[in-house]
């Protein structure tokens, strides 16, 4: 008896590992067929003796395994090359992350397919940063032209926008999946069912999925429906990204918290659009900027003071 | 000052080496991440007498500096695969271009402080002395580091070394921008200040990817140089919108 339960928790931990690797393996009923067993496995291997779980980690060459160990004899983190193993990542698999996140589907889980559970710091850094920085010159971009059409605006170089960009954009990428990462540990802590994305993870996610407003240099087209239009189409793609992603991950949980999670995460992503949309492409004569303090994270102080001084006199 | 001899007690590059080593034996020790190697051709051998350089006046000392750095700038100007850069690195040359660099801008803003002496007590919103420095050195810090992440075999002062000359173009762009507009203002002078930042921007680019691209595996240059481009983008972005209409 005990070696059939042995195959059991054997053929639990390959299943799961090939429901992971393959692409289209959201299938329910398959799960489904494997979690009543599942559970009657883990009950009985777990009261088992520990030498089946040893024996399973040797024999078992799958790659979340091998991995596991590899991340246990990885170095301490005040060394360098901790920090190197998070940019071991080469040209083509950087473009190939960013592709997945331009063009989300709704059976390509976007940590599965594109990082394989190979996350890097590279693209979110970099991403926010030309981010912040596109952001900030398009900014200043809109006031030139609005100077051309209305002479009556007095244009004055904007510099603090780099800084309150960069603020911006990297509080939202980094605390944001702090948040949710968080968040989701403590429900796995309450629901044990299939492990939540590492940190990592999680904040590559929301890197990557910020590549898609860098295009949104089209906004300066000062057509106001066609800057609607463009805001939609960025919001749609990248939340739907984030909802694709998450989505086999809340799935088990209780229908009320996965859809107040999936809703708060695309609501904070629509923020930030808004907001940076308002605060860096306006165009409005001075007297009417007040931009409403939209983002969490922006200071207020900031959003509410005017950005356009308000000289009548052309220089 | 860099140009000093290699510290004898250094465990890390204790092999001796032939004096016009290539590029690929400035690799960085795996203990000590932010060492180079720092030799000087030809002088190696007469370093050993160390009164020689404590007795020289002070004017031969500054002009073997000054002469050193102008030397550089000259190779950074006329970009050949050479190795002077990265061998006999010195950080003189990038504190005197970002001083230049920050402090005209200062002296544009104290002028247009002048000019508009009106009531008007708005911050002028162009860049702060601090903002360029910290823009400059921080923007070199963080692409040496990055680089370095992404497994290149070049030190961190080298890199610090080579994107700080690599300003040199910018600096130059800059000062001809601002005499450019003692000319008065229009479209066209708008067009030559345009046209001279582009120019100087792609002279940078070239020069910094000249020495750093061979420093990185082939399937990771292009992911080393964007940062690089994305540094110079924003340096020229300031110079180009901050000089006064």
């Amino acid at each position: 008896m005990a070696s059939a339960d042995e195959l059991t928790f054997h053929e639990f931990e390959e299943a799961t590992n090939l429901l992971a690797d393959t692409p289209d393996a959201a299938t329910t009923s398959r799960s489904d067929q494997l979690t009543p067993q599942g559970h009657v496995a883990v009950a009985v291997g777990s009261g088992g003796s520990y030498g089946a779980e040893d024996e399973v980690e040797e024999e078992s060459d799958k790659a979340a395994l091998l991995q596991e160990q590899q991340q246990q004899q990885q170095p301490g983190f005040w060394t360098f090359s901790y920090y190197q193993s998070f940019f071991d990542v080469d040209t083509s698999q950087v473009l190939d992350r960013i592709k997945g996140s331009l063009l989300p589907r709704p059976g390509h889980n976007f940590v599965r397919h594109h990082l394989r559970n190979r996350p890097d710091l590279y693209g979110p850094f970099w991403i926010c940063a030309t981010l912040a920085f596109v952001l900030a010159v398009t900014g200043n971009l809109t006031l030139v032209l609005a100077q051309r059409r209305d002479p009556s605006i007095h244009y004055s170089p904007q510099f603090h926008k780099v800084t309150v960009a960069g603020i911006s954009i990297y509080c939202y990428a980094w605390l944001v999946p702090l948040a949710l990462w968080g968040f989701l540990r403590w429900r796995k802590g309450v629901q044990e069912r299939m492990g939540p994305y590492t940190f990592l993870e999680t904040v590559c996610i929301y890197g990557y999925s910020l590549f898609v407003f860098i295009p949104m240099v089209l906004w300066l087209i000062p057509v106001p429906w066609l800057q609607w239009l463009f805001g939609a189409l960025a919001l749609g793609l990248s939340a739907a990204g984030l909802v694709f992603t998450l989505w086999p991950v809340v799935r088990e949980d209780t229908r009320l918290v996965a859809t107040v999670l999936l809703s708060v995460v695309v609501l904070l992503h629509a923020l930030l659009a808004m907001g940076c949309k308002l605060y860096f492409f306006q165009s409005l004569p001075p007297e009417n900027v007040a931009p409403p303090p939209q983002i969490t994270s922006l200071p207020s102080n900031i959003a509410l003071s005017p950005t356009l001084p308000q000289s009548l006199a052309p220089s | 000052m860099a140009e000093a001899e290699e510290s004898p007690g250094d465990p890390g590059t204790a092999s001796p080496r032939p004096l016009f080593a290539g590029l690929s034996d400035i690799s960085i020790s795996q203990d000590i991440p932010v060492e180079g190697e720092i030799t000087i051709p030809m002088r190696s051998r007469i370093r050993e007498f160390d009164s020689s350089t404590l007795n020289e006046s002070v004017r031969n000392t500054i002009m073997r500096d000054l002469k050193a750095v102008g030397k550089k700038f000259m190779h950074v100007l006329y970009p050949r695969k050479s190795n002077t850069l990265l061998r006999d690195w010195d950080l003189w040359g990038p504190l005197i271009l970002c001083v230049t660099l920050a402090f005209t801008t200062y002296i544009l803003q104290i002028f247009r402080m002048l000019q508009r002496d009106s009531a008007d007590s708005e911050k002028d919103g162009g860049p702060q002395f601090a903002e360029v420095f910290v823009i400059v050195w921080f923007g070199a810090v963080t692409i040496t580091l990055n680089s370095k992440l992404l497994g290149g075999n070049i030190s961190f002062f080298q890199s610090l070394c080579v994107l700080g000359y690599c300003i040199l173009p910018l600096t130059v762009a800059m000062l001809i921008c601002r005499l450019v507009l003692l000319a008065d203002p229009g479209p066209v002078n708008f067009m030559v200040r345009l046209f001279v930042v582009i120019v100087m921007f792609a002279w940078s680019i070239v020069a910094s990817t000249a020495f750093l691209a061979d420093s990185q595996p082939p399937n990771r240059r292009a992911l080393a140089v964007y940062p690089v481009f994305l540094f110079y983008f924003v340096i020229s972005w300031m110079i180009l919108t901050f000089t006064p209409q």
